[in-house]
């Protein structure tokens, strides 16, 4: 990471397919001409409201010259889509646009070649105008009229040439999502509203202590409750089927008011929590060093440290998944992230051979990383066991889905800056303690699903890990400065004991580590009495860094005059150092508490392919964000998550919503990427930059409430 | 069990249940209204909000008894896709969701909004979906929207 990334230098090598092409190098498998004149299209990576299969439309649409009414966008399924491991690390448009893009650009050939035999013409003469392809004397034929004699179960070949991007019509320009109107009429879309023919309801008991077992269980209370068919119990894992929902709600307050449990883990003391992840066992280690040739004359040393506490997804919907067995198979249906991963999972905990289980996507609410889908997916498929092969659909109440689905981690970052005498930065040394940021499904031989930890021949609950750097890294992520410091050593502590559970919450780590690193820059630019901005510019080299934060401050009009109680502050990042460059100016006031007024924000996301869809998303991002920095924080005592409803885990309010400005550079020719995660570490600087510059107090401590605000002033003063 | 009448999307309704039910779980389960979605049941979220008469109510801890003889409105019966109502296509053409799941609650706040004050301000229209809530940051959208609505109902 220490050279910038370089963008499209084509390989004078051989040609390669895609990574997620090559994975799945069956042209069918993607892309199918239906007999009735659509386009149907199948990605491997699924809708989580962020308009991703919208975008894989237009991609489609535009490289084979089909209107985009026309494609039909297929659901993942473990039953024949192609295998694109897990939705995230906002990398769907590079591995499933990419894949989609070249296996049409080369069906497009395919169909040509045929058109022009077909037609006795040369292919050069060819147009092709919504699926129609016509050439030279009216003659004309189409992808339908040539489907049933050209076969597409064959393996994409290297070398196939997608359409320059001057000549798209569709990519790069803002389109309607086409999953919108389904949701704004009310028509079942959601997992939640499907009802599967004889679908019954199941609920699942869990204790509100921390991985407590379940020492009792009287069923007399829930078996007089009308409608039930089924209580299952397997160790600490209990539940109830019904014939009705309100029945599964009503056996389960009955079981759980006569269950006991035994204490459970200790949790830690949330008020020192900075502390306590210093304290635990770690794995250490170097993310990244380098040394200067000619080492700088330090004459003082800078150090600070800065911490965010557990983040909770809170998905607007409570998990939900059905299950269905015949015989020794079962379907499934889940709003998880991954079907092939969880189809993983659900083959060691069952003890059965992949090909036994089936696992579809199905849309849920919108999902910000690992929570609780993949969960309620095992849930149901225990409880359906005893359904005597009817579906069972399951859905958690909103306190377990605040207090049992996996936890964004929490982190202690600690960076040290030498100076030489005109302060001048000639070491940087970041240090990050904190548990792992992924525990996700289907990635090691032990399963990650909560239920398998209960029962009776319990699975151990899956100690969180990093992804490795080149994939962007995890509690280390972003950790690395994209600003061209002369010699730097980074470290991250990976815990190894896990009371609290955590896996990937939206950007894992780079939130922290970019507030971190953002924070330490403006003060130190601050020191020197330099601007922010030109501070920043001065230590960046690559130009697509300095664009945006240029065109972040000339939109804000960096600096505005300072009024009493209104502070500007800037943040940045290139995500994951490899993705989108974000700038971000932050207007807040603060009053008792603070309030973010206003958000300018400039992205690049290299080819923008749906620009309303990249603002929303960048939008979406920073406005969660402002809800993280502002409010966010999970609470606990030593036995229990406490933080397990609306009011004991408040969320931005729409009277507390900041105004939004966005401008998306236009880069057409570069390769694009995601804008779910890039706006999040840069707000997350920006807001805590202008509650400095407002009240002349840096809060090291997130979230940046009036606890914490009130702690910082303390220690300033 | 006694047999409860009120008015659904305009039709009479009669509901044989237990007259504590929740309103919500009647919507979705008997009657077969899958729109009003579950997010919370304690009325902390708004994602279940319907009209009761011309206001915005949360359906999840609303019992069934007390709807007798009124006017439920559910998303259904805002409009549809052939007559869809100016807020939902409002928030089509601003395209005011992420993932929509809240979408259905936050139109029925806006449509008891609409009623009751036909002219808002930004701020009115914050103050007004304050009690509902959305996870994606869609907020700014759904109230240009809403704004948008309000605009071409008062050009009508």
């Amino acid at each position: 990471m220490t050279t910038p990334v370089t963008e499209t230098a084509p390989s004078p090598a051989a040609p390669k397919l895609p990574p997620s092409l090559a994975a799945n190098p069956v042209l069918s498998s993607w892309i199918r001409f239906a007999p009735d004149g659509q386009v149907i299209v199948s990605p491997g990576k699924v809708e989580i409201g962020q308009g991703i299969v919208t975008a894989l439309a237009q991609i489609a649409a535009d490289e084979l010259d089909v209107d985009i009414a026309r494609v039909q966008m297929v659901r993942t399924t473990t039953a024949g889509s192609p295998n694109e491991g897990v939705t995230s690390g906002s990398l769907s448009v590079q591995h499933s646009g990419r894949a989609i893009r070249y296996a049409c650009a080369e069906i497009r050939q395919i169909f040509l070649a045929a058109a022009a035999d077909r037609l006795g013409v040369a292919t050069e003469v060819l147009a092709i105008s919504d699926g129609t392809i016509s050439g030279p004397g009216n003659v004309s034929t189409s992808y339908w009229e040539l489907a049933d004699d050209i076969e597409l179960d064959r393996h994409a070949t290297p070398g196939a040439v997608p359409k320059l991007s001057t000549q798209r019509t569709l990519a790069g320009n803002s389109v309607q999502r086409i999953d919108l109107p389904d949701k704004v009429f009310g028509r079942p879309r959601f997992i939640h509203d499907t009802v599967l023919p004889g679908m019954l309801h199941g609920r699942v008991l869990r204790s509100e202590l921390s991985a407590a077992t379940l020492t009792a269980l009287k069923e007399d209370g829930a078996r007089g409750v009308a409608g039930l068919v089924a209580i299952v119990r397997d160790g600490s894992f209990a539940g109830v089927v019904s014939e009705t929902e309100a029945g599964a709600e009503a056996a389960l307050l009955a079981l759980r008011k006569d269950a006991a449990w035994s204490p459970g883990e200790a949790l830690p003391d949330e008020d020192h929590l900075a502390d306590w992840l210093k304290a635990q066992p770690a794995e250490s280690t170097v993310i990244s060093s380098k040394t200067a040739p000619q080492p700088g004359e330090k004459k003082r040393t800078m150090r600070r440290q800065y911490s965010r506490p557990y983040i909770a997804h809170a998905s607007i919907a409570p998990s939900c998944a059905m299950a269905q067995w015949t015989g020794d198979r079962v379907r499934v249906w889940t709003h998880s992230q991954g079907v092939y991963l969880l189809r993983s999972d659900l083959s060691v905990v069952l003890k059965l051979p992949l090909d036994h289980i089936t696992v579809e996507h199905m849309e849920g609410a919108g999902c910000y990383g690992h929570n609780a889908a993949d969960d309620v997916a095992l849930d149901a498929v225990l409880l359906a066991k005893a359904a005597g092969g009817r579906p069972v659909r399951v859905l958690w109440s909103r306190a377990d889905e605040m207090s049992h689905a996996p936890f964004g981690a929490a982190m202690r970052v600690e960076i040290e800056a030498d100076l030489d005498a005109r302060g001048e930065i000639v070491d940087w040394r970041h240090s990050i303690w904190s548990n792992g940021h992924t525990a996700r499904p289907g990635r090691a031989d032990q399963p990650a699903l909560l239920a398998g930890t209960e029962l009776a021949k319990p699975f151990p609950r899956m100690i969180s890990t990093n992804p490795p750097q080149a994939g962007g890294g995890g509690g280390d992520r972003n950790s690395v400065p994209l600003y061209d410091f002369p010699s730097w050593r980074i470290e991250s502590h990976r815990l190894l004991t896990m009371p609290v559970r955590t896996s990937a919450l939206r950007t894992l780590g780079a939130q922290g580590n970019v507030f971190a690193i953002e924070s330490f820059l403006d003060e130190l630019a601050a020191e020197q009495n330099e601007d922010p901005v030109a501070f920043r510019l001065r230590h960046l080299t690559d130009s697509r860094a300095q664009d945006v934060i240029r065109s972040a401050a000339r939109r804000a009009n960096w600096k505005p005059a300072p009024r009493d109680g209104v502070g500007y502050g800037l943040g940045f990042a290139r995500y994951k150092n490899t993705g989108a460059y974000c700038a971000v100016v932050a207007e807040i006031e603060g009053a008792e508490d603070i309030s973010v007024r206003r958000l300018t924000i400039a992205v690049d996301v290299g080819e923008a392919i749906n620009p309303d869809g990249v603002i929303n998303q960048i939008e979406g991002g920073a406005i969660q964000a402002t809800s993280w920095v502002l409010k966010e924080r999970v609470r606990f005592d030593n036995s229990r998550i406490t933080s397990n409803s609306w009011s004991e885990y408040p969320i931005l309010r729409f009277s507390e919503v900041p105004e939004v400005e966005i401008e998306i550079m236009a880069r057409p020719d570069m390769e694009p990427v995601g804008a779910g995660e890039a706006a999040h570490g840069p707000v997350t600087a920006a807001i805590a930059n202008a509650v400095f510059d407002a009240l002349g107090v840096r809060v090291p401590t997130l979230p940046i409430t009036r606890d914490n605000l009130i702690a910082a002033m303390e220690l300033t003063s | 069990m006694p047999t409860i009448r009120f008015r659904l999307n305009g039709a009479d309704t009669d509901v044989d249940a237990d007259p504590d039910s929740s309103l919500l779980s009647i919507l979705r389960g008997q009657l077969g209204m899958t729109g009003p979605h579950f997010g919370c049941g304690a009325n902390e979220c708004g994602a279940c909000n319907v009209m009761i008469d011309d206001h915005a109510v949360a359906s999840c801890d609303t019992p069934l008894w007390s709807v007798a003889d009124k006017d439920v409105t559910t998303i259904e019966g805002l409009g549809s896709a052939q007559a869809p109502h100016p807020l939902q296509r409002a928030f089509i053409a601003e395209q005011a969701l992420q993932c929509g799941y809240c979408v259905s609650g936050i139109l029925m706040s806006a449509a008891a909004l609409l009623k009751r004050n036909p002219n808002p301000t930004n701020m009115d229209v914050r103050a007004a979906l304050d009690r509902n809530l959305c996870r994606c940051g869609s907020h700014n959208r759904m109230v240009r929207a809403v704004l948008r609505a309000a605009a071409e109902m008062q050009t009508r």
